[in-house]
């Protein structure tokens, strides 16, 4: 057996495998990549070698004409799980001070009733991106835009840092007895809702989803209607909208009360 | 001959507690997501449990059954002492070790990716080393393999190798290639993000790779089958293999095809030329040849057996085959999966076709009913087997047997067929949550619960299984003889150096998988942009 040559043309094995598989090989690549794209009138190619690059997947750049640009400022922020979550503690001291404006919103504590959003223990990127886009347009508010006009980044950068750093209070309408509503722990599937829980804790947290336990039931709510409505776009790839969009006015309030009374 | 009797018992019983593990957790899964259960768990506890149903089930359990049936194989075909006992050992340690390395985090909630990783998604890195401690432990099998060969060539250079380790070495070649493309995803793309050096990943290239890796580690699990389909099934019904000469075709043919197909996995994925999908789909088409010339040599054996028992007539014939032997019905059982199994997979591979079922319910009952039903059913054979060789006891309670594999392949029909049924009804996979209660989903509610009651009836078939083991391992001792495979009808004295040797095949491997991936590969390594933030599972909650 071991005076037979393996890879020689005499040996009719060796001439048939690779005849065969570079036959099935050539036959295969021409339609694939030239009979195929040249039958789909769609695809507008404009010869073979045009057919090659765009059924071997080679990335075209699209003409700048053909692209919409939105009416609208878009958030600038780029999110990721890690951003901001080692903050230091000189950072944590400036927030402080620059905090004191903002308390007579959010608390001297980051905590109030006055149904704005409490900021207490909040994850410091979440902070961070709503202040940048306050400042850049992105999301607009009578009495937020003003202040955040005049931050540098590094105010935000330290007011992000100090509220993550107070501790969460429990709200006032605390109950942890409630149980939670459908819309929260499974979503609507069929209507392409992801249950809330997923993104913002009970379940699971995604990077730029706010910690909502605790928040006043009434700026949710208010906050999903804008979603819904297209008043606030500053959502990372209309998550945001288009879950409130498909929400009914129910789930709406059911998920809203249920937060509330989280701690 | 069998020797490292203790080595092979050690994979085979891992292998079987690994399963048996899985198994449990696989009913669980089909019992809490059918309208069975009232929703009331979090639905993290259901990714946990099919992360590590599917890493124990698709890494752990055939790994070892391979390794152990391939020492088997090696010792008895060669009819020699394995070489390289010690580091059989420590790759049987790695796999060991590696695997619960892998689990603690999956248990933990830090790694629930599924098996198949599923980047963007991120797992703890422990989860991953845990993975690669089991493919570096699986690799050192493979070596074992070409240098058990090796040596034995080099002293039979007048012989030619037997069609059990012929099929044995085809198959960890096979696996010792594919492999590679996992592994690059997990060394190169995967463990930097993992263990926070990046916090971004190029998922569609991560993808690529580990579709490499995705279709052929089927064929790695298929092969062992396969084995006993050619050498175990023909000597155990007291017949003759039909033919030697397509035996070795199709598991050379295994080597060549299976492994530059992956992309059939892509078909929905946009990083991919639609080009080099078709290209991938026509290999997949190839695929099916081996699987026709398997179906028709082992009938063509069976029937052999039972003209040799007197059977007679067209047909006649199927009713003299010995069906009270446990082999002869595991076989004609896996092959019934295997012919509906593979009908659907002639649907995945098609372009058109693919796209009314993918990422649907149908694919999950797909690969179940090829991977759990035709390939594990015949794993319980080659473990009735062998085992009476490797303990000295004799296994014979042959109406537990039977019970036993009727039971799995009931259950596997049971839970499958409701499964692909309510994938053509648009049931998507990967969900913890059906709201059944919705019109558009209720009239799924009754083919899920079905599915579920053939979980249950796999479960029984696994513990059944166990009995039987367990019994062989207290019966009285008796001598079960030498471990023998089947002998073909032409002994061949000589045959073709093709035939004999895996150079050409190897180097046909390796050249369609630079034809099939290489340019998709380097195209996305090139491509500027292309990473996306990497999502850290369980990560700041």
């Amino acid at each position: 057996m071991s005076e037979q040559k393996l890879f020689s043309f005499r040996n009719p094995w060796f001439g048939a495998s690779v005849g065969v598989t570079g036959a099935i090989v050539v036959l295969a690549a021409l339609a694939g990549l030239i009979w195929l794209p040249l039958l789909q009138p769609d695809l507008k190619i404009s010869g073979i070698w045009d057919a090659i690059c765009s059924a071997a997947g080679v990335p075209r750049t699209v003409p700048q004409s053909g692209t919409q640009q939105p009416d609208f400022k878009t958030s600038n922020v780029v999110m990721t799980s890690e951003m901001l979550t080692h903050p230091d503690q000189v950072s944590i001291g400036r927030g402080a001070t620059l905090a004191q404006r903002c308390a007579i919103c959010h608390g001297p504590q980051g905590v109030s009733d006055a149904n704005s959003p409490n900021l207490a223990g909040q994850y410091a990127a979440v902070t961070y991106k709503e202040l940048n886009d306050f400042k850049a347009g992105a999301r607009v508010n009578t009495v937020m835009s003003p202040f955040a006009a005049n931050m540098s980044n590094q105010d935000m950068l330290d007011l992000a840092a100090y509220y993550s750093f107070l501790p969460r209070v429990p709200s006032s309408r605390l109950n942890g007895s409630a149980s939670a509503p459908q819309i929260v722990i499974t979503g609507a599937p069929m209507r392409n809702i992801a249950p809330c829980g997923a993104c913002h804790g009970d379940i699971d947290n995604k990077a730029g989803s706010p910690w909502l336990g605790g928040q006043s039931a009434v700026y949710i709510k208010a906050q999903l209607k804008a979603f819904a409505s297209g008043g606030r776009r500053n959502d990372i790839s209309q998550q945001m909208r288009n879950i409130a969009r498909q929400m009914t006015a129910e789930e709406i309030d059911a998920a809203a009360l249920y937060y509330e009374a989280q701690p | 001959m069998l020797i490292n009797k203790r080595l092979i018992l050690a994979h085979f019983w891992l292998a079987f507690v690994v399963f048996g593990v899985a198994l449990v957790l696989g009913a669980w899964q089909m019992f809490v997501r059918s309208p069975l259960n009232a929703w009331h768990f979090n639905p993290e506890l259901y990714y946990r449990s099919v992360t590590a149903h599917g890493s124990a089930m698709g890494y752990v359990f055939p790994t070892l059954i391979a390794m152990g049936f391939g020492y088997a194989i090696t010792e008895s075909a060669l009819e020699k002492p394995l070489v390289g006992t010690r580091w059989a050992w420590a790759g049987f340690a790695l796999v060991a070790v590696g695997a619960v390395v892998a689990m603690i985090p999956v248990s933990m909630g830090l790694a629930s990716v599924l098996y198949t990783f599923y980047p963007p998604m991120i797992a703890n890195p422990f989860y991953y080393i845990g993975v690669v401690m089991v493919v570096v432990g699986s690799w050192i099998w493979v070596a074992l393999m070409s240098i058990n060969l090796t040596i034995w060539k080099r002293e039979n250079p007048e012989r030619p190798v037997p069609l059990a380790m012929f099929a044995n070495v085809a198959g960890s070649y096979l696996w010792g290639w594919t492999a590679v493309g996992a592994a690059l995803e997990i060394i190169f793309l995967i463990l930097p993000v993992a263990l926070g050096l990046k916090s971004t990943i190029d998922a569609g290239l991560a993808r690529v790779f580990f579709s490499w890796t995705l279709h052929a580690i089927v064929y790695f699990w298929l092969i062992p089958t396969y084995i006993a389909y050619y050498t175990i099934f023909p000597r155990a019904i007291g017949g003759r293999l039909y033919s030697d000469a397509m035996a070795r075709i199709t598991f050379i043919l295994f080597v060549v095809v299976a492994m530059p197909i992956g992309m059939h996995h892509l078909f929905a994925d946009p990083q991919v030329g639609a080009g080099f999908k078709f290209m991938h789909s026509v290999f997949t088409g190839l695929v099916a040849l081996p699987t026709l010339l398997t179906v028709f040599t082992i009938c063509a054996s069976a029937e052999i057996a039972s003209r040799l028992r007197g059977g007679s007539g067209a047909f006649g014939w199927v009713r003299a085959l010995p069906w009270q032997n446990p082999i002869m019905l595991a076989t004609a059982l896996s092959l019934v999966m295997l012919g509906f199994g593979g009908a659907g997979g002639l649907i995945n591979m098609s372009y058109q076709l693919d796209t009314s079922i993918h990422n649907t319910q149908w694919i999950t009952g797909h690969f179940h009913l090829i991977f759990g039903g035709a390939i594990v059913i015949m794993y319980f054979a080659i473990a009735y087997d062998l085992w009476p060789h490797l303990t000295g006891r004799a296994l014979e309670n042959f109406g537990l047997m039977r019970a036993q594999l009727w039971l799995w392949f009931i259950g596997m029909i049971v839970t499958t067929f409701p499964w692909h049924y309510v994938g053509i009804l648009g049931m998507p996979r990967r969900m913890a949550f059906y709201d059944y209660a919705n019109p558009a989903i209720s009239p799924q509610a009754f083919s899920v619960a079905i599915s579920a009651v053939g979980g249950l009836i796999l479960l029984i078939s696994g513990a059944l299984f166990f009995v039987v083991l367990i019994r062989g391992q207290m019966a009285q001792r008796s001598e079960a003889g030498a471990y023998r495979f089947s002998v073909p009808v032409h002994l061949p004295a000589r045959i073709p150096v093709a035939l004999n040797s895996f150079g050409l095949w190897l180097a046909l491997m390796v050249g369609l998988t630079v034809v099939n991936y290489g340019y998709p590969i380097a195209q996305l390594l090139v491509l500027k942009e292309a990473s996306v933030p990497a999502v850290y599972v369980g990560a700041s909650r």
